[in-house]
């Protein structure tokens, strides 16, 4: 007792370095989120106070970026705006008021459709693969099993461009370019090396015993991994899930190669939404901020198992 | 907690149809455990194994993806010996070593900085590391397309606030429109995506000293200095090495936000071995040629991975 106290001491940082490194960590921190404050800001900015000179810390809020998001807009002659029946929504009144009027929805919402389907199929497909082979190359004895668990990591080496025009040729063949499915496919085949390598060293962690015992008690093998394995696993199958939507959801590569309308996800189209003129940035920030939430909400979920999934569970804690 | 879980475990177990359970309750392990690895195995050989080995095919012929019906010829290594005699080809090399070296260096130096400042675990240490690590988690297409937006001239937040911070006229440069500027454009967004990450995993080798020796050299009344030239970095070097390795190979990779940032601009001032390819094989559509240069690539980035872990793993068990 006495020796861990004494020892504490030795190593524990004095307060004024403590305060020196608490200062430069938040400084650090709050400049790194200028760029997300001012993508969150310019959403809720009009297209003139978003391309004002000097940059427009203090402004009016507007919903025109996520209009502009959300719905196609058409101008037309005054006299007809007047014909019209009253505005129905904010984003009526907020075209009108510009001399335009809404068209329709834009292609915004399915886009984004198509990155949750993608999105969450294709970790579905990932992590029951990844769930079920990492299993058996962390119980059994599978032959060549380092050479096996090895190739499957180098399959995530190659630069997607380069594996990108033989997928594009074999999709064209298979009817399968700009589907759900060829993405969800393509994704999962990304993904299932970090779902193995991250899932068989968290069934590693849960002891043998606890199956054997499942085993003895008459349980088959088939009953003790769902019964016994899968219960226990089920941090790192969250924590697993979690990286491979954060992937799928963030491609972009793939993504802009291969889909061009069914199946096209939100980050190749968030770019290219221009509005009279150029870039609306308004709801091109709109966008992003939209996109960013569900990432932000799963950074924080993430925390305990983050490190873990990025260096393919080389790192454990 | 593993009692609710098993609870669920056996609701989902009783809805099984007992013929289902019957059949699989005599499988051997054996059959168990190809069942559970060879569907990963086949989507691999499907979707990564097979493009690959359609690529070697592809890269021996003059075979053009916009054209499927123009006879196709063999042409043995015509394609490596030009891509290799490309001077583009060599250009778009020494971007990406440039982008490379900087990136890492930078990502080394500062996120190992700040990894020892969070070790000193200051009162709300927690919470800041959260805060820092979100920029690695974002999308570095959709990103990469918004920081057009920060470095334009006149417009954007940086230039602005360099003028106001040293005077110099925000109109003056442009950070993605000028030659010299651009290869560090790409630098500054990667370095602030990814500083996180170099910080996270040396973070983890940090903490993976046990105090004893610190206490030991303590004894021995070693300075601080000398504490961290012999203790804390020669520890903490292996988790280092594995954040460039990461690094390493992502870099090497890099498309998406270089592409929505510069896309190779201006001129080719930050054409990266990836935009060169993406320019050869989807707007040239020289499918044998990019499968060519794409081979060389992966051959590249794996060869020198594999050199790498090597001496990782020398370092490791020194």
């Amino acid at each position: 007792m006495t020796a861990t106290t004494l020892a504490h001491s030795v190593v524990e940082p004095s307060g004024r370095s403590k305060g020196i490194a608490g200062t430069v960590i938040v400084v650090y921190a709050v400049i790194s989120m200028v760029p997300l404050v001012w993508i969150f800001l310019t959403a809720f900015k009009s297209p003139s106070d978003s391309i004002a000179y000097p940059p427009k810390i203090v402004f009016h809020p507007t919903l025109d970026g996520t209009c502009n998001l959300f719905t196609t807009i058409s101008r037309q002659t005054a006299d007809y705006i007047s014909s019209l029946p009253p505005p129905m929504n904010v984003c009526d009144r907020i075209a009108r008021a510009r001399n335009m009027v809404v068209a329709g929805p834009s292609n915004f919402v399915p886009r984004f459709l198509n990155s949750l389907i993608i999105a969450f199929g294709s970790t579905a497909l990932s992590v029951v693969l990844g769930v079920t082979a990492a299993y058996a190359f962390s119980r059994f004895r599978v032959p060549a099993k380092d050479d096996l668990l090895f190739f499957i990591l180098s399959t995530r080496m190659m630069p997607p461009i380069a594996v990108a025009i033989p997928i594009y040729l074999m999709y064209r063949e298979l009817g399968l370019s700009d589907t759900h499915l060829g993405m969800i496919l393509l994704y999962s085949a990304v993904n299932v090396s970090l779902a193995v390598w991250l899932l068989k060293g968290f069934i590693d962690e849960i002891p043998r015993e606890y199956e054997e015992a499942a085993l003895v008690d008459g349980y088959t093998r088939l009953q003790a991994f769902r019964k016994v394995v899968l219960p226990q696993a089920t941090t790192g199958i969250v924590a697993t899930a979690i990286f491979c939507l954060i992937f799928a959801w963030n491609e972009y590569a793939f993504a802009t190669l291969l889909t061009s309308g069914q199946a096209q996800t939100a980050p190749p189209f968030i770019p290219i939404i221009i509005g009279e003129g150029g870039q609306d940035w308004p709801a091109v920030a709109a966008a992003t901020t939209l996109f960013l939430v569900p990432i932000l909400v799963f950074t924080v979920l993430l925390r305990k198992n983050l490190l873990r999934g990025i260096t393919f569970g080389a790192v454990r804690k | 907690m593993s009692e609710h879980g098993l609870s669920i475990m056996e609701h989902v177990a009783r809805a099984t149809p007992e013929a289902v359970a019957r059949r699989v309750r005599g499988l051997s392990d054996r059959a168990i455990q190809w069942l559970f690895i060879s569907p990963t195995i086949l989507l691999l050989l499907a979707i990564n194994i097979f493009p690959l080995v359609w690529t070697i095919r592809l890269s021996f012929t003059n075979y053009r993806a916009n054209r499927p019906n123009a006879r196709l010829l063999e042409i043995g290594i015509a394609n490596y010996v030009s891509v290799l005699t490309d001077p583009d080809v060599w250009a778009a090399m020494q971007s990406t070593a440039h982008f490379l070296f900087w990136t890492i260096f930078l990502q080394t130096s500062i996120g190992f900085g700040l990894a020892w400042l969070v070790d000193r675990r200051f009162r709300g240490h927690g919470f800041w590391t959260t805060v820092i690590l979100i920029p690695m988690m974002l999308s570095p297409a959709v990103v990469g397309n918004f920081w057009t937006f920060l470095y334009q001239p006149q417009i954007g937040l940086w230039n602005y606030a360099l003028q106001f911070l040293t005077g110099i006229p925000a109109s003056s440069f442009s950070m993605i429109g000028s030659v010299k500027l651009a290869p560090w454009s790409i630098i500054i967004v990667d370095t602030w995506m990814w500083t996180p990450y170099v910080m996270l995993i040396c973070l983890a080798g940090l903490r993976s000293i046990p105090d004893y020796i610190y206490e030991a050299a303590e004894v021995d009344r070693a300075s601080k200095w000398r504490q961290f030239w012999t203790i804390t970095l020669p520890m903490a070097l292996p988790f280092i090495m594995l954040a460039v390795l990461f690094r390493g190979i992502e870099n090497f990779k890099m498309f998406d936000m270089v592409n929505l940032l510069t896309n190779g601009g201006p001129g080719s001032t930050t054409e990266l071995a990836s935009i060169t390819l993406k320019r050869e094989a989807f707007e040239k559509w020289r499918t044998g040629y990019s499968s060519a240069f794409a081979i060389i690539l992966f051959v590249t980035v794996f060869g020198l991975a594999n050199i790498y872990v090597k001496v990782l793993n020398r370092v490791k068990n020194r």
